[in-house]
């Protein structure tokens, strides 16, 4: 029942987002604000995690192609559908969730602990199209981020491969070209819009209706991670079934 | 002025307004008072249109709130200032973005008006050299002096306070109380403060309510508050030797 009221208030915070729009003079320069803070801050650790992930894979898809057989372009080709398909909108969508998520449910809960969203409802402003509606534009962005993602795990398959002699790197290429199917690419990128709607409004919606003092704020931050995670996790198997199955 | 009739609220069996009515009359500074628990932030945040009565109406010059349009309701919210316990003040903006938010919300006043108008609020709340800090860069008293300027930037015609001196030292907390009264008068505004500090009800307490487990026990001005018999006022206004000893010193005096 409890679950049931918060999904509720959940939609009906949405609703609310929508409603009664801030001037567009002061929702473009926080839209800005948060494509900077939400996306462009966090394109290092995208980068970083890309990067390895890419390498990871592509040696755990080496060591287990020990069949003479089996061409080494494979390999390529494993580490291309395995970062386009999973890794890049998926992973980096959980690592968004922790870093971006509290990030945001801690900013929104410290407004709200410290009457800042009072003081925006009693000037008769929209509070959470002020607040949350820059952040769900914002991360509409965040294709972008799994675009940049792809290319850096694949980078990161590819100097896995080359440089630990897993495979020459002409197969490795040869690997990444063989049946492409872009749709795969669109596939991610829907996933990844989807998965930016949920990283902006599930931690605001923590943020927005939490309750209590500094401890509280911490303490949503953290739930905020665990159902952004699980919300991404689903919507994840539901996507891949409507639009892959 | 802001006339109350019989409001009542409750949350879920809790019911924490059990009829109030009184009035709150223009430039003048009315405090609320009672204990922790006896209804004032509530009754506060049913006078700001942040909760909604259950029962009863609340009239703001004449106009009742429930019957207004939610456009109505915009524009009256407008109208309204109100300056938080904990100052609320924006942390991501300075001293001037903090007081410049509502005229950049609500009004097409160009740069230089607006800047005119913070510049002249902000000398008004004796602020002239921090325009440029954040909040955690300044003090509790100069943090009380913005919000006290953000909320009287639109020229409102109502004033709302929480707890406007709590955590500041004495002196500062009788600057505050002196400032938030000589607006009051200067511009005609309604004021509401909800107060726990008895220097306050002494200072500035034009017209006083006092609550009690969601009732008005009792009201009038701070010359009557040393008259009164009413023992749960009393109690709790004189519940310091020192307030004790000045209310025994009236009386004597007056006798």
């Amino acid at each position: 029942m409890k679950y049931l009221e918060a999904i509720g208030k959940y939609f009906i915070m949405i609703w609310e987002v929508f409603k009664k729009p801030t001037k567009w003079r002061i929702m473009k320069t926080l839209i800005l604000k948060e494509i900077d803070e939400l996306i462009f801050g966090a394109m290092g650790i995208i980068i970083f995690i890309s990067f390895f992930i890419g390498g990871v894979v592509t040696i755990q898809t080496a060591l287990n192609l020990t069949n003479p057989l089996l061409p080494k372009s494979l390999i390529g080709f494993a580490a291309r559908q395995s970062v386009i398909l999973e890794f890049a909108p998926t992973f980096t969508s959980i690592i968004m969730a922790g870093k971006v998520g509290s990030y945001i449910t801690s900013s929104i809960g410290t407004m709200r602990v410290t009457e800042q969203i009072d003081a925006l409802e009693v000037m008769g402003i929209n509070s959470l199209n002020y607040l949350v509606f820059p952040k769900i534009i914002a991360t509409m962005m965040y294709p972008f981020a799994v675009a940049i993602s792809m290319f850096v795990g694949i980078l990161g398959g590819w100097v896995a491969a080359v440089f630990g002699g897993f495979a020459p790197s002409g197969d490795f290429i040869q690997g990444l070209q063989m049946d492409f199917d872009s749709y795969h690419v669109t596939y991610a990128f829907i996933k990844s819009v989807v998965f930016a709607f949920v990283i902006a409004t599930v931690p605001s919606y923590h943020g927005f209706y939490m309750t209590g003092g500094a401890l509280e704020v911490g303490k949503a931050s953290t739930t905020s991670f665990v159902w952004t995670s699980v919300v991404i996790i689903i919507a994840n198997y539901v996507l891949t079934q409507l639009l892959l199955g | 002025m802001i006339q109350v009739e019989n409001i009542h609220k409750s949350f879920g069996d809790n019911h924490v307004l059990k009829g109030i009515s009184t009035e709150f009359e223009k430039g003048k500074t009315n405090l609320i008072i009672g204990q922790s628990g006896s209804g004032k932030t509530v009754f506060i945040k049913c006078l700001l249109g942040l909760f909604e009565p259950d029962e009863g109406n609340i009239y703001y010059d004449g106009n009742c709130y429930s019957e207004l349009s939610i456009k109505e309701r915009r524009n009256l919210r407008q109208e309204m200032g109100m300056v938080f316990q904990g100052s609320a003040l924006f942390d991501s903006m300075t001293v001037e973005g903090n007081v410049m938010f509502p005229l950049d919300m609500f009004t097409n006043q160009s740069q230089s008006e607006k800047q005119d108008r913070v510049d002249f609020v902000l000398k008004r709340v004796n602020l002239v050299d921090a325009h440029k800090r954040f909040p955690a860069e300044i003090s509790g008293g100069m943090q009380k002096r913005v919000a006290i300027a953000r909320a009287i930037v639109m020229n409102p015609k109502y004033l709302f306070c929480d707890e406007p001196n709590s955590g500041l030292d004495p002196k500062t907390a009788m600057l505050i109380d002196n400032l938030i009264q000589e607006i009051t008068q200067e511009y005609d505004i309604t004021t509401v403060i909800n107060t726990h500090d008895m220097n306050s009800v002494m200072e500035i307490g034009e017209k006083i309510i006092f609550l009690k487990n969601g009732l008005k026990e009792w009201e009038g001005t701070n010359k009557e508050i040393f008259k009164t018999d009413n023992e749960a006022v009393t109690n709790f206004v004189y519940s310091s030797e020192l307030f004790k000893k000045v209310r025994q010193m009236y009386i004597e005096e007056r006798n």
